[in-house]
């Protein structure tokens, strides 16, 4: 299941495994470099075991926005390999996760330490060592000078949240530099995944980051549809961007409330959080659970909607969408609450296309990432959802643009429901077809997830990667807090909120 | 004035002032369209607590339990000096707006020792950022009172609200709103309400007075929160007396109009609570500036 060397795809199109040992490191450095410069985005890089020699390949898939495809670029390395995070900052994360994994050295990489502590996988494929290393405990950044105090938070922390640690490196209330240490809740969910099919994939999959059950359940299905060669039904097609854009809803309101919670500003914070509920429960009522799980499965959706609860659909999602604009309206026409949004957390553009962010906070720096329109897959491909931006990257950036996707998705949803395609055929069989590799986007409501496969020479799964957005965007956050006041955290936090167990898989 | 109805308000200041926390959270909760908390959830609290022990960390010393006792111990010493409405405070002399400032201010000075004490960075950024703002508090409060006691020529607080004018025609009452006005904001800062800080929030990184109480628990924070709510009646009462120079007589109705107006005082922190979103911190010395012009404004005019 070697790689191909370098092949362009559509979204979850698939591509045969190559025979040759790939590209050269130094073509592999310079199409990447190249690419980066260009405006395509690094989407994964990883390492695969090779089966033909005592070596391993390194992967690296970019979106390429412009021509709307995918390229996937193989070449082979040894123990070690010049680092590409000095050239691709974007690299920086990808590079220490291939370095904590497989134990493949990039030399001259800048800060090169643990970012789950997991135990290394060992490239046999068998077990990995029970040497477990301890979460957390490793070296980290420090300030030193006069005045200079180091505040430690977490990994347990006040709210109901999950666990991750963050160190501030402070003078006075000022933070000079913030390190963010995670993998709390590492599971190993890729490592399960890539070792084949079982009936529990599914359910590994929906809970890998259990507010994006949607996103990444459909991006699971693509790749074992691109594998199967299976088209869903148009009317699946249909119901999954229903769910996909109800997930946006959902969370996205619920972040409006979160952040307006950490202002102090108490009425929208209540109203918002009151209806996330609201549209958690219309996702309930197609699956039967507010997270969608059990509704996206391969080949299809689990369940469909009949008359009766298109129309209640359509009746409830009016009455949220009055209640969520006017909490939503309350919120941004409040000068206080707007004083408080603005120029706090600032990412640059250029920061931000540097260091790869995607999703909200990409598109909150001015960058048109979105999967949605610029790799469109599944009903996408029909209904266009524009792409918001706003270009200032700071809080009230990030709060303006999910108030921006608030109002698209209730649009989307509306006119989905208006004309549902009727066909109703059964999930397809699925038959992988061996030696194959795929990769396949979706936009999630935190942004970009991909997943990259491969099949074994029986079409069995032997490889799985998964990338959620908050891989890319946890360092995002880290470069926000420069020279932020350190009581401004937890507001910039919220406007990231990121995912602690997608990041640890 | 008879001194039994100055201790029928001093008891009922120890009684009522955990109501003030209810009537706040009710008001908040009316605008946020909850249900929200019983307004006797503070006295279940309180019950709750005191019936409790306390954790302490082996890090700690004697100054880490003292310090709530203590701070609980000045808040009441200062209460006796506070009047309430035209009832005089059951103790007072020329000058004890000072004892009652510094009462407080040894409360909380005992308080930063025992966050101090803790050697946890959270609880040291809270003492900071609480001496921050209350050292700039304390001119504001002193230069408001100062005003009231040059509008009505008294020396002591009990004095001062006493004799201040009772109907609105009085000349002097723009002054007197204006100061109030300046002692209302005081009492935002000093009592950690939005918009300087936030009493319900759970983000240790954001607050000011709750970061420097994180550590103490079970009957030690009992002590800080009773004295908190005793510290938010003393100023409730001092803005009432302002806003609402009340007067009958017949004592009985003028001790039901100093309570009725300290509670309209909760109730009008709610609504501030209700209506917008905390300052950064950055900007809340602004605020305090702002109380500081209110209150030298009020001066020059009450001394023209």
């Amino acid at each position: 299941m070697n790689p191909p060397i370098l092949c362009s795809l559509r979204n979850g199109e698939t591509a045969v495994c190559s025979q040759e040992s790939g590209v050269s490191f130094e073509q592999f450095r310079t199409l990447l470099g190249k690419g980066i410069e260009a405006g395509h985005r690094l989407s994964a890089l990883f390492v695969v075991p090779d089966d033909s020699f005592d070596g391993a390949r390194l992967v690296a898939v970019l979106a390429r926005p412009m021509s709307g495809d995918l390229q996937m670029i193989g070449c082979a390395v040894g123990s070690s390999y010049p680092a590409l995070t000095p050239g691709i900052p974007a690299a920086h994360w990808f590079e220490r996760e291939i370095f904590e994994q497989w134990g493949i050295r990039p030399e001259g990489h800048p800060w090169l330490k643990p970012i789950r502590f997991q135990p290394p996988r060992s490239r046999s494929g068998g077990r990995p060592s029970l040497l477990l290393p301890t979460v957390g405990v490793t070296e980290f950044f420090r300030v030193e000078g006069e005045d200079v105090h180091e505040v430690a938070v977490g990994p347990v922390h006040a709210g109901v949240i999950e666990p991750g640690h963050f160190r501030f490196q402070c003078h006075g209330e000022t933070v000079y530099h913030l390190e963010i240490s995670l993998g709390y809740q590492h599971r190993g969910i890729e490592r399960a995944v890539g070792e084949g099919n079982s009936p529990r994939m599914r359910h590994y999959i929906e809970t890998l980051a259990g507010d994006s059950t949607i996103g990444h359940a459909t991006a699971y299905c693509r790749v074992l549809e691109g594998l199967a060669g299976v088209r869903p039904s148009p009317r699946a097609e249909a119901v999954r961007m229903i769910a996909a854009e109800l997930e946006r809803l959902a969370n996205h309101i619920g972040d409006l409330g979160a952040m307006a919670g950490d202002v102090g500003f108490l009425p929208a914070a209540s109203y918002c959080g009151r209806i996330r509920g609201d549209v958690l429960n219309l996702t309930a009522e197609l699956c039967g659970n507010r997270f969608g799980r059990g509704l996206i499965v391969p080949g299809g959706t689990g369940f469909d909607l009949d008359q009766t609860l298109e129309s209640e659909l359509k009746r409830r999602l009016d009455d949220i969408e009055a209640d969520a604009l006017s909490a939503i309206e309350q919120l941004f026409e409040t000068p206080s609450v707007l004083a408080r949004f603005d120029g706090v957390g600032e990412v640059s553009e250029s920061l931000a296309r540097q260091i790869g962010l995607v999703g909200v906070a990409g598109r909150a720096s001015g960058l048109p990432c979105d999967v949605r329109s610029e790799f469109p897959y599944g009903f996408y491909q029909f209904v266009h959802v524009p792409v918001c931006t706003w270009g200032t990257g700071d809080c009230l950036a990030r709060a303006l643009v999910r108030r921006m996707e608030i109002q698209q998705s209730f649009a989307a949803i509306r006119a989905l429901l208006q004309s549902l395609p009727a066909d109703r055929s059964p999930p397809a069989v699925m038959t992988l077809a061996p030696r194959r590799w795929v990769a396949s986007l979706t936009e999630g409501w935190r942004g970009e997830i991909c997943h990259v496969a491969a099949t074994d020479d029986e079409g069995q799964l032997a490889f799985y990667k998964v990338v959620d957005p908050s891989f890319h965007n946890w360092f995002g956050l880290a470069c926000a807090m420069r020279d932020q006041l350190i009581s401004d955290f937890p507001l910039c936090n919220k406007s990231f909120n990121l995912s602690y167990c997608g990041h640890d898989l | 004035m008879t001194p039994a109805f100055s201790f029928v308000s001093f008891g009922l200041a120890i009684t009522l002032s955990p109501l003030l926390l209810g009537v706040i959270q009710k008001t908040k909760a009316f605008f946020a369209g909850r249900e929200g908390a019983p307004l006797m959830q503070p006295y279940f609290d309180f019950v709750k607590l005191f019936r409790k022990g306390g954790v302490y960390s082996r890090t700690t010393s004697w100054v880490f339990w003292a310090g709530p006792i203590a701070n609980l111990a000045a808040a009441l010493l200062s209460l006796t000096f506070v009047p309430l409405g035209r009832i005089p405070a059951p103790a007072a002399f020329p000058g004890d707006v000072f004892m009652v400032a510094y009462s407080l201010s040894l409360g909380r000075f005992l308080m930063v020792l025992a966050a101090l004490d803790t050697g946890s960075a959270f609880e040291g950024m809270g003492a900071s950022r609480e001496v921050r703002f209350s050292l700039l508090a304390e001119p504001v409060f002193f230069v408001s009172v100062l005003t009231l006691a040059v509008v009505t020529q008294g020396a002591s607080l009990s004095e001062i609200y006493g004799t201040l004018p009772r109907h609105m025609v009085h000349q002097g009452i723009s002054t007197i709103w204006l100061a109030g006005g300046a002692v209302a904001l005081v009492l935002l800062v000093e009592n950690a309400r939005i918009p300087v800080d936030d009493p319900t929030t759970h983000l240790e990184l954001t607050m000011i007075h709750e970061a420097m109480v994180l550590d103490h628990g079970g009957i030690d924070i009992g002590f800080v929160q009773y004295g908190a709510a005793l510290k938010l009646w003393m100023f409730s009462a001092l803005v009432a007396g302002a806003f609402f120079p009340f007067s009958s007589a017949r004592p009985f109705l003028e001790v039901m109009g100093g309570i009725g107006g300290v509670f309209a005082v909760a109730v009008a922190v709610g609504i501030v609570e209700s209506s917008m979103a905390r300052l950064r911190l950055i900007r809340v010395p602004q605020l305090i500036l702002l109380a500081g012009v209110l209150a030298l404004m009020a001066l020059l005019w009450a001394a023209r």
